[in-house]
C-alpha cells in the first residue's frame, strides 16, 4: 500500500516536473537525461542481456543522428517520419557490422567495437571529399570528380538546420514541449523493454550472457540471438539519435565520441546490468549528477570532474552490483555464494 | 622506396612507444582479467612528471644537464609513477577482484577521469612544452640511408624501447619472480598453492607496467615535445589496440602488436591520408581479429563477462 502512495508521488513529480523548478536549464537538463535513459536502455539490451562487451554503441547514435539530420535539412522531410528511417538504418549497419566479429569474446569485441565508434566518428568527421584519395587506385579515376569537394556530413562542423519535430499542425519548441515527448517515448521504452525481457527472445539473451554452449545445446540459435541484440540495441539507439537532432537542431561529430559511448556504457553498469530501473538511477548519476556538483560547488568549480571520477571508483568499490540491480542478477549473485 | 623506408623508420618510432603503453595494458590484463583504462592516463602522467622534473632540474642545477642526469630522470618518474600504480591497485581495484568483469572496468574509468582532471588542475589545461634545453642533449643528427633520413633522436628512442623490453622479457622468462608472474596469469589458485603470493605478485605488475608507461610518457614528451592533459586516452587506446593486435595477456604480442601498429600508421600517413589513419588501423585490427580471433599470438579464449 505504501509503495503505490510512493510511485504515484514520484510520477506526479515527474509529470509535473517543469512546473515545479521552472526553470529552462534544469527542464534541459531533464532532457539530456531522457536521451540518455534511451540510449543507456538500448545499450542495457546488447551489454546487458545479450552480455555483449558493447563500448562503441555511440556508433549507432550517430548512424540515427546523421541520418536525421541529412534527410530533414536536405529534403525537408518531417524528423517524426525519419524515426523508422533512423531505427532502420542503424539497425542494418548494426548487423552489417556485427555479423563478422560475432564470434569474438569479451575483449576483443570491446575493442572492436570501439573501433568501429571511431572508425564512425572519422569518417563523419572527414567527410566524403577526404575519400579523393580513392581515386589513386587505377580503374577508380572517375572518383575524382565526383568526390571533390562534396559535402555529405558537414565535416567537423556537422549539420545544421535540421527540422523541429511536428504533430497535427504543433511544432516543438520550448524545452518543456521536448520534455513531454521524451518522457512519453522513455515510458513507452522502458514498458517494451519489460515485455522484450520477460519475452522468448530475452530468456534466450540470458541463456547466451551465462551459458552460450548451453544455450546452443537447448536449441539457442545463438547468432541470430544475438544478431538481434545488436539490430534491436542500434535501432533504439537510432531513435535516441534521431530524437536528438531534432531536439537541439545542430548536430557535429563530437557529440558521437567514445566518451559518449563510455557514458552510456558506465549509465548501465553503474545502475546495474540488465536492470531497467537501474539504466534510470544509472543515467541520474552520469547526467544530473555532473549539472548538481556544477550548482553546489560552483565556487570550486573546477574540481568537479575529479570528484566526479572518485565518486565512481566509490560507487563501484561499495556497490559493485550497481546501484539498483535487477532481481535475476541478484538471484544469480546469491546462488554462486 | 625512400619514402617507404622512411614511413617504416618513423613508423617503428612510434611503434616502440605503443609498444611500451601496451605492454602495462597486456600485463595487467594477463594476471586480473582487466582492461586497466587508466593505463593511458599513467603514461600521460609520466609526460608531466618528466616535464615538471626536468623543468626543476633547469631552475636548480641549470642547462648544464647531461645524457646522464636524464637517464636518473627516467627512473625517478618511472619510479613515481609506479607508486601511483601500486595506490590506484590497492583503492580502485583490490576491493573488486571477486565482483565480475564489469565493475572494475568502470573503477578504471572513474580512475581515469580523475587522473586526466587531476593533471589538469595541477598544470593546467593548455598544452606544456618540453624545454628546448633538453632536447639539445641529444644533438640534432641526421643520417641519409638509402633516400630516408634517420635522425639521432629516433634511434637513442628506439634503443630506449629496446631495452626496457629485453629486460622486461628476460625478466619474466628468467627469473623466479618473472615465472611466479606467468604461474599467475595462468591460474591464481594453483599458483597460491605453489606458495605464491599472489596478490604480491599483483603489485608488481602495477609497478612495473606504469614505470614503463611512464618511460614511453617521457619519450613521447622528448620527442614530440608538447604534451597535453588527455594525451592518454588516445596513446592508450592505440596501445590498447596494440595489446589486443598482439593477443592481450602475451608480453611479445604487445611488442609486436606495437611495432606493427605504429608502422601502419606510419604508411597510411605517407601513402594514403593522414586524415583516414586513424580509421585504417582500427580496419586492419578488425580484419586481423576477423582471421584470427585472439589475435597475433594469443591462444587463450577470454572468458564471458
Amino acid at each position: 500500500m505504501d509503495e503505490r502512495y510512493l510511485y504515484s508521488a514520484l510520477a506526479a513529480l515527474v509529470i509535473l516536473f517543469p512546473w515545479i523548478v521552472r526553470s529552462v536549464r534544469w527542464t534541459q537538463v531533464a532532457n539530456f537525461f531522457f536521451v540518455y535513459a534511451l540510449l543507456g536502455l538500448s545499450l542495457n539490451i546488447i551489454l546487458g542481456y545479450a552480455g555483449l562487451f558493447q563500448l562503441g554503441h555511440a556508433a549507432f547514435y550517430a548512424v540515427g543522428a546523421y541520418t536525421t539530420a541529412i534527410l530533414s535539412s536536405r529534403y525537408d522531410i518531417p524528423t517524426f517520419w525519419l524515426l523508422p528511417v533512423a531505427g532502420l538504418l542503424s539497425a542494418v549497419f548494426a548487423v552489417l557490422i556485427s555479423r563478422p566479429i560475432l564470434h569474438l569474446r569479451g575483449d576483443y569485441l570491446c575493442i572492436v567495437t570501439i573501433g568501429f565508434g571511431e572508425i564512425v566518428r572519422i569518417a563523419l568527421r572527414n567527410d566524403a571529399s577526404s575519400l579523393v584519395f580513392l581515386s589513386k587506385i587505377p580503374g577508380l579515376q572517375f572518383l575524382e570528380e565526383k568526390l571533390t569537394g562534396l559535402v555529405i556530413t558537414g565535416g567537423p562542423n556537422g549539420i545544421f538546420g535540421i527540422n523541429r519535430p511536428a504533430i497535427f499542425g504543433f511544432t516543438f519548441r520550448q524545452q518543456w514541449h521536448y520534455y513531454y515527448l521524451f518522457l512519453a517515448f522513455v515510458v513507452f521504452t522502458v514498458f517494451a523493454m519489460r515485455r522484450l525481457e520477460n519475452s522468448r527472445l530475452g530468456r534466450a539473451w540470458t541463456c547466451v550472457r551465462e551459458d552460450e554452449l548451453a544455450a546452443e545445446a537447448m536449441g539457442i540459435d545463438t547468432v541470430r540471438v544475438k544478431l538481434l541484440a545488436f539490430a534491436i540495441g542500434a535501432a533504439w539507439a537510432g531513435v535516441a539519435g534521431n530524437l536528438y537532432a531534432s531536439w537541439v537542431t545542430v548536430i557535429a561529430p563530437e557529440s558521437f565520441s567514445f566518451w559518449e559511448s563510455v557514458i552510456m556504457f558506465c549509465i548501465v553498469v553503474l545502475g546495474g546490468t540488465g536492470s531497467i530501473p537501474g539504466v534510470l538511477v544509472g543515467s541520474i548519476g552520469m547526467i544530473v549528477l555532473p549539472e548538481i556538483l556544477r550548482e553546489v560547488l560552483s565556487n570550486i568549480q573546477q574540481w568537479r570532474m575529479l570528484i566526479f571520477g572518485a565518486a565512481m571508483i566509490a560507487m563501484m568499490v561499495f556497490r559493485p552490483e550497481g546501484l539498483w540491480p535487477s532481481q535475476r542478477f541478484r538471484r544469480e549473485l546469491e546462488i554462486r555464494d | 622506396m625512400g619514402q617507404l623506408l622512411q614511413q617504416l623508420i618513423n613508423g617503428l618510432t612510434i611503434g616502440s612507444f605503443y609498444a611500451l603503453i601496451a605492454l602495462g595494458y597486456t600485463m595487467v590484463y594477463g594476471v586480473l582479467k582487466l582492461i586497466n583504462f587508466a593505463h593511458g592516463d599513467l603514461f600521460m602522467l609520466g609526460a608531466y612528471l618528466g616535464l615538471v622534473t626536468l623543468m626543476g632540474v633547469v631552475v636548480n642545477v641549470g642547462a648544464s644537464a647531461s645524457l646522464l642526469f636524464l637517464l636518473l630522470i627516467f627512473l625517478i618518474v618511472m619510479a613515481l609513477v609506479a607508486g601511483i600504480g601500486i595506490v590506484l591497485e590497492r583503492i580502485a581495484y583490490r576491493p573488486l577482484y571477486r565482483a565480475g568483469r564489469l565493475p572494475p572496468v568502470i573503477s578504471a574509468l572513474g580512475a581515469s577521469i580523475f587522473l586526466q582532471n587531476g593533471v589538469m588542475l595541477l598544470y593546467g589545461a593548455r598544452y606544456r612544452t618540453y624545454p628546448e634545453e633538453f632536447k639539445a642533449i641529444i644533438p640534432d643528427v641526421i643520417w641519409e640511408i638509402g633516400g630516408a633520413r634517420v635522425s639521432l633522436i629516433q634511434v637513442v628512442m628506439l634503443a630506449i624501447a629496446a631495452l626496457l623490453m629485453a629486460g622486461l622479457y628476460f625478466f619474466v622468462q628468467y627469473t623466479r619472480v618473472g615465472t611466479a608472474m606467468r604461474a599467475v596469469s595462468l591460474d591464481h589458485d594453483t599458483a597460491r598453492l605453489m606458495g605464491i603470493d599472489v596478490y604480491r605478485i599483483i603489485m608488481l605488475v602495477f609497478l612495473i607496467g606504469p614505470a614503463l608507461g611512464a618511460a614511453g610518457g617521457m619519450m613521447v614528451g622528448l620527442y614530440y615535445g608538447r604534451i597535453y592533459f588527455t594525451l592518454g586516452w588516445g596513446y592508450g587506446l592505440k596501445a590498447f589496440t596494440a595489446a589486443i593486435l598482439g593477443g592481450i595477456g602475451n608480453i611479445p604480442g604487445a611488442m609486436i602488436g606495437g611495432l606493427i601498429l605504429g608502422v601502419i600508421e606510419a604508411l597510411a600517413t605517407g601513402f594514403v591520408s593522414d586524415a583516414w589513419k586513424n580509421a585504417i588501423a582500427f580496419l586492419v585490427l578488425v580484419l586481423i581479429l576477423i582471421l584470427k580471433p585472439t589475435g597475433l599470438l594469443g591462444e587463450r579464449v577470454a572468458e564471458k563477462l
